[in-house]
């Protein structure tokens, strides 16, 4: 972050990193040293960790999580959050649910949980761009919503017949050996995709341009409102996504599926290095702390920590992580 | 601005009334003295967490972690209530809003002093002190076996019928009120949301003012932790549980402004009274506490709906961009 300063203010905006062979040198690298701090601790730890079929599992556990952070992590990078993704995971997947007891096949299911996770995004997205109201506001209002009509047709039951070709989708390998799971596969995929386009097209730079100044990207005829209903749109699709391939792992839909997803899923993206002020960040960094965040968690299980302290760890870490540059900072004085 | 504000209130208190009425036509049982006074009881947690919230919205940041706090809170008093000696009710409380004002110090410190988006901290400290409860408690609870037995009397206490949660509510209203509208330092609080950098060269401290709002939501949350322990009678790791959501959307619905320096005392209130009633009515009206978690969202989205075309009315905003890019502006 300091040599940014060190240039000149007329070429430089104010704190936009310039491109992604910068943005690497700097929170990717630590990233990237974390992670193989990670597998080392973890395989000196625990002689399981390194097992192949072990680390593939431990991919279903974060997969899911990760593609919800990959749209995250543009819309916090335009200053939005969308707080509703674990409730259009808990609703799309209610409706997967219903739509496998009237007998939909294995692709119809996907479909059902994309189109009803497209149209949570859409209400969203039109509240905010159209009515103009802040997304905090509105996502909070939309999560009580989507998982209220969850549990208000679903009660204390539970959907739980789901055909086999469609649960095979979360509970087999996509390819074997080596073992890879769809889920894990898919944001790979994914994270390619969110990377070119952010980081190689003219629309992924409007993106910085509305996060760094919405006002001054309007002016420049950056279609603001537009791009944002969009993003909110893509955050749906992709949480519907993420409810067809935990339906299909679990075999099971409860109305409380996927509680408390929302504040993982902001964790990796700020753990990735994108300021909650708009305008930074990059998806190699979100990818690679879905990866530390995930590796770290499953090593911890491995080694009997309880999840309660891992909630714990991955709180510190966030703060940490925000405030070690902003204390070093004031601390070298390189402002 | 004032106007609107004022009207904005008391069509909240007309759609209140009528909310009552027309359950009470529904469901008589609703409309008798002692279901109306239990509608102040239960609510007395959510009017005094709205206003600790309210503090904090209007300095343009957000809290979190106001459950988490509670619970944390709760926990280490009903601690202090199991294996301490038999102490006064006044100690406990006492103890918990310290207990509370450190934690939400805690999170003043690094939004004020190193300046970290309060959402960040507050969402990390959310985690922490939930995960707190449990290493602390040893992942046990404390039962209202295991407490004292003034500890447990003090928020049964009741005088007309109102219990002693309702009545130290009723205090933290008043001071509230005072503080936001008598005192230099809680007109800074609107000061500082309604323009940072305009707050800053008044004189107005950013630092001490979000210091000061933290910890005063965190001490609230600190009260209300101890009250809610010994109400119920039970002290575990999912107090709470997802409780901010409900205290921002009484604050929503009252008409404080997320995007700072918009809000009062009596609106938040209102809010609170609002979604306290809803939640009471359902079981009179014989509809499936299941039901709760939509209308409460339907409602937050009708208040704000209804909020931002009250806003565009006011035409003083040319650019709806306007208002996110000073979010920003911190010198």
């Amino acid at each position: 972050m300091s040599d940014a300063a060190d240039r000149p203010a007329s070429v430089i905006p104010d704190r936009l990193r310039n491109g992604w062979t910068d943005a690497l040198l700097r929170w990717e690298a630590i990233l990237v040293v974390l992670l193989v701090a990670v597998f080392v601790g973890n395989a000196l730890a625990t002689p399981w960790f390194l097992d192949i079929y072990n680390l593939a599992d431990a991919t279903y556990n974060f997969s899911e999580k990760a593609i919800i952070a990959l749209p995250m992590a543009l819309l916090i990078l335009v200053r939005e959050i969308d707080l509703s993704v674990g409730a259009i995971v808990a609703l799309a997947a209610l409706c997967i649910g219903y739509a496998a007891e009237a007998g939909l096949g294995a692709p119809g299911l996907v479909l059902v949980g994309l189109a009803v996770g497209l149209g949570c995004g859409v209400v969203n997205g039109a509240l905010v761009t159209r009515v103009g109201v802040p997304s905090l506001v509105v996502t909070i209002g939309t999560m009580s919503l989507f998982r209220g009509i969850a549990q208000v047709s679903l009660g204390d039951q539970a959907l739980t017949s789901f055909p086999p070709a469609f649960t095979a989708l979360g509970q087999s390998y996509l390819i074997n050996p080596p073992p890879l799971p769809l889920s894990f596969v898919l944001f790979v995929l994914l994270a390619l995709l969110f990377g070119t386009f952010l980081h190689f097209t003219a629309t992924g730079r409007r993106l910085f341009a509305i996060g760094a100044n919405p006002v001054a990207a309007q002016f420049s005829g950056v279609r603001v409102a537009r791009l944002r209903f969009r993003l909110f749109a893509l955050s749906g699709l992709l949480s519907g996504l993420a409810a067809a391939l935990l339906v299909a792992r679990f075999g099971v839909v409860r109305p409380n599926i996927a509680l408390g997803w929302e504040l993982d899923v902001i964790t990796v993206v700020i753990f990735g290095g994108v300021s909650i002020a708009g305008g930074v960040g990059s998806i190699p960094g979100v990818a690679l702390a879905a990866l530390v965040l995930g590796f770290a968690t499953f090593g911890l299980t491995l080694l009997n920590v309880p999840g309660i302290v891992i909630t714990v760890m991955l709180g510190l870490l966030l703060i940490v992580s925000i405030a070690a540059p902003i204390v070093l900072k004031s601390v070298f004085g390189a402002r | 601005m004032t106007w609107l504000a004022r009207n904005r209130e008391a069509t909240l208190a007309v759609l209140i009334v009528l909310l009552v009425a027309a359950v009470s036509l529904y469901a008589p049982a609703f409309a008798t003295p002692a279901s109306l006074l239990g509608v102040l009881n239960d609510t007395a947690f959510l009017f005094m967490l709205a206003l600790g919230q309210t503090m904090v919205i209007l300095t343009r940041g957000i809290d979190l972690s106001v459950a988490a706090n509670l619970a944390l809170s709760g926990m280490l008093v009903a601690l202090v209530g199991q294996y301490g000696p038999d102490m006064p009710a006044p100690v406990y409380l006492t103890l918990a809003i310290a207990i509370g004002a450190g934690l939400g110090g805690l999170i003043g410190g690094l939004v004020g002093g190193l300046g970290i988006p309060p959402i960040v901290v507050t969402l990390g400290a959310l985690a922490i002190y939930r995960g707190m409860i449990v290493v602390i408690g040893g992942g046990d609870q404390v039962n209202a076996s295991e407490m004292g037995a003034s500890f447990q009397a003090f928020p049964k206490l009741a005088v007309f019928g109102l219990t002693s949660p309702f009545w130290i509510a009723v205090i933290v209203a008043i001071a509230c009120q005072m503080f936001l509208t008598r005192s230099r330092t809680g007109r800074g609080l609107y000061a500082v949301g309604g323009n940072p950098v305009a707050a800053r060269y008044c004189g107005v401290s950013l630092e001490r003012t979000q210091f000061l709002v933290y910890a005063l939501s965190g001490a609230i949350s600190g009260l209300c932790g101890y009250l809610w322990v010994a109400r119920y009678g039970v002290a575990y790791s999912e107090i709470a549980l997802g409780y901010e959501l409900t205290v921002i959307a009484a604050c929503v619905i009252g008409g404080v402004s997320i995007g700072g320096g918009v809000g009062t005392v009596p609106g938040a209130l209102l809010g609170a009274l609002f979604l306290g009633a809803i939640v009471n009515a359902l079981p009179t009206m014989q509809v499936s506490p299941f039901w709760q978690m939509a209308i409460a969202g339907g409602v937050i989205l009708g208040a704000v709906v209804i909020n931002a075309r009250a806003e565009t009315r006011t035409g003083k905003l040319i650019l709806p961009e306007a208002r996110g890019s000073a979010k920003a502006a911190r010198p």
